[in-house]
């Protein structure tokens, strides 16, 4: 077990200008469960692969423990690390699979079988340890390669959105039982996904990514409630926070014919004003819209409502609890009743 | 319901019946000559000879004479002998080579592996008969005619653009996050490649080194060229039981059948590898 740090690590790929991931700087505890997240080519499996040893790192260092690892091939990084597609090895049992990595190490055979069963105990995978991997569901895979991880007692897990090829209902299953297992291990985990609610919901820290640059890392909650930037605002939270781009110079802040209360220090420009929709409420009063779309969830309903907002049509999306006799094309009024989020022209946040 | 199992959706009963048809027609076309040639080598040289008959009485007086020995002469076993000898060094040279060179032209492609690639099958751009004046003249200089080292050398750059070639294409289908996983479990480069790529890639290899048998075994150009005399090979025998003193299809029938038997052999082996499926369940 170890604590992971990267200094402004780089990573630019040869023949690109632009690098993947831009001196990333972030500090991840001993026994921490990190998520990285951010949308497709933000550059999230580049940092994983960059601690792994997989990527060639340009610029800056990673160090695991201390140690600095920058230049150690993977072999000696004594890390572990789960694909998004398993990479079993498919000519060998599950037990093999396994013990593979036991055996690289020159440890001895009943030693690897002792240590091969426990782990297969942990996950249930007892009964499967003769077969070969194509013989397996794909849960089943996926549990063999937690398995051949956690059987081998690494510093570090890293795990390459692990869960993705799992179907709906049994990954939030498996999401639930991962996050328990990596608590009851202790072991310093980075979980790269592009789920939010994923990230939202198994990381001690999430750190979200754009563009290879760290927009923000701080604990699930803090990063829904105190959104960095325009950014994270809009790619935190499911549905996703309303965020309406304002004119600076257009005398007192309103969104639609709403004022919005918190005025930011003076002397700053507001850009966007963000609301997450269950902040908005329909009601008898606040701006007047109209339903374009209704979705219907059971215990809640986002309602979009059109509405009018500096000259320019805008949507936002309203949360409304329990059951609603709200139609399409319904007239309706838009009530503020949480925080609203200032940023800045420039996308970051304004503290009120 | 399911007893028409190939049949394709919207495709009309006719023309599966007149497609199958065609297909037997020419698999049976090209067949049929190896079947007639195995049932001539049972002959008499003038049932042979004469009209085609399928009913016969069989002998194998024929491949007594063709494996008797005659003095001076090439005989049968002093040809298979030289021929496995050549084949089996010369294949396993091309392994030897060709697998490094396919692992560095696919799982760690070096810089500018295309032009890599390239030259190895630019040198098969020659006709060999273009080449064969320099090589007799180089092989008599040192020795090399004559002798089975010399085709050895020679059948093995013949196979190996091939087999880099092939066992490229077998090895980019290895799943890069196996490599990887094997890197992470520790594994160096030896051991990523004996106990990760080589048992996924052996059905490939299987599948290249029945080529280069093949092709090796019945090369007949450079053989009967360069080891007219000593270290000569199968296809020379074959080609020595044809007579100026008359027609002896039987016979050379036989000595065919022989010549045969060997690659026949050799791709049952190999096929029981190849049949098995690459990469199986290794992803998702």
């Amino acid at each position: 077990m170890a604590d992971v740090t990267y200094d402004g690590a780089t990573r630019i790929y040869p023949g690109t200008e632009i690098a993947a991931v831009d001196s990333l700087d972030l500090d991840i505890a001993d026994g921490e469960f990190l998520v990285l997240v951010g949308p497709s080519g933000s550059g999230k499996s580049t940092a994983l692969r960059m601690l792994a040893g997989l990527e060639f790192i340009d610029g800056g260092s990673v160090s695991i423990g201390g140690r600095d690892v920058t230049l150690t091939p993977p072999q000696d990084r004594d890390i572990a690390m789960v694909f998004q597609n398993y990479a079993l090895y498919p000519n060998m049992t599950v037990a093999a699979n396994m013990g593979f990595a036991l055996k690289q190490r020159g440890i001895e055979k009943e030693e690897r079988a002792r240590r091969v069963r426990e782990a297969a105990k942990v996950l249930d995978l007892e009964e499967y340890l003769d077969r070969k991997p194509k013989n397996l569901s794909g849960g089943q895979r996926q549990r063999v390669a937690m398995g051949r991880a956690i059987v081998r007692e690494p510093q570090v897990f890293l795990m390459d959105e692990p869960l993705s090829n799992l179907d709906a209902k049994l990954r939030v299953q498996t999401r639930t039982e991962l996050a328990e297992l990596q608590a009851r291990l202790g072991v310093t985990t980075v979980y790269v996904t592009h789920d939010q609610v994923e990230a939202m919901t198994m990381g001690h820290r999430v750190a979200v990514l754009r563009d290879g640059k760290l927009q923000q890392v701080a604990r699930p909650r803090d990063l829904y409630s105190t959104p960095a930037n325009r950014f994270v605002a809009g790619f935190i939270g499911s549905p996703a926070m309303n965020l309406i781009d304002v004119d600076p110079g257009n005398g007192p802040l309103q969104l639609g014919t709403a004022p919005i209360t918190g005025a930011p220090a003076s002397g700053t420009a507001v850009g966007t004003v963000g609301v997450r929709p269950e902040h908005l409420r329909l009601g008898s009063t606040g701006i007047n819209g109209r339903v374009t779309v209704i979705e219907e969830l059971g215990s809640q309903a986002f309602v979009h409502v059109a509405i009018e907002h500096e000259g320019r049509d805008e949507v936002l999306v309203v949360r409304d609890e329990g059951e609603t006799d709200i139609q399409r094309n319904d007239n309706v009024q838009v009530g503020i009743l949480g925080p609203c989020h200032l940023f800045g022209t420039d996308g970051e946040r304004i503290d009120q | 319901m399911s007893t028409e199992r190939s049949q394709i959706v919207g495709q009309s009963r006719r023309s599966t019946i007149i497609l199958g048809l065609a297909a037997w027609i020419a698999a049976l076309l090209v067949f049929f000559p190896i079947f007639w040639m195995v049932l001539n080598g049972f002959k008499e040289e003038i049932d042979a000879n004469s009209s085609p008959k399928l009913i016969f009485d069989p002998t194998s007086d024929r491949y007594t004479e063709v494996t008797t020995q005659t003095e001076g002469l090439l005989g049968f076993q002093e040809a298979f002998t030289n021929s496995f000898v050549i084949v089996a060094i010369s294949t396993l040279l091309v392994l030897i080579m060709a697998i490094p060179a396919a692992y560095s032209l696919s799982i760690r492609p070096i810089a500018k592996w295309r032009d890599v690639l390239f030259f190895f099958i630019s040198t098969k751009f020659l006709p060999i008969v273009a080449a064969i004046l320099p090589l007799y003249i180089i092989g008599t200089r040192y020795g090399l005619t004559n002798s089975r080292i010399g085709l050895v050398i020679l059948y093995t750059a013949m196979n190996l653009p091939l087999a880099v070639w092939m066992l490229r294409s077998f090895f980019s289908e290895v799943p890069k996050e196996l490599v990887e996983a094997a890197q992470i479990d520790g594994a160096g480069i030896r051991g990523q490649i004996t106990s990760v790529i080589l048992p996924i890639v052996a059905p490939g290899i299987a599948a290249t080194a029945l080529l280069c048998v093949i092709f090796a075994w019945n090369e007949f150009f450079l053989a009967v060229q360069l080891n007219s005399v000593d270290g000569s090979t199968v296809p020379i025998w074959v080609s020595s039981n044809v007579s100026t003193r008359g027609n002896f299809l039987a016979k050379l029938s036989a000595a065919s059948t022989l010549a045969t038997l060997p690659v026949v052999i050799a791709g049952w082996a190999a096929q029981k590898r190849m049949i098995r499926g690459l990469a199986m369940g290794a992803i998702k």
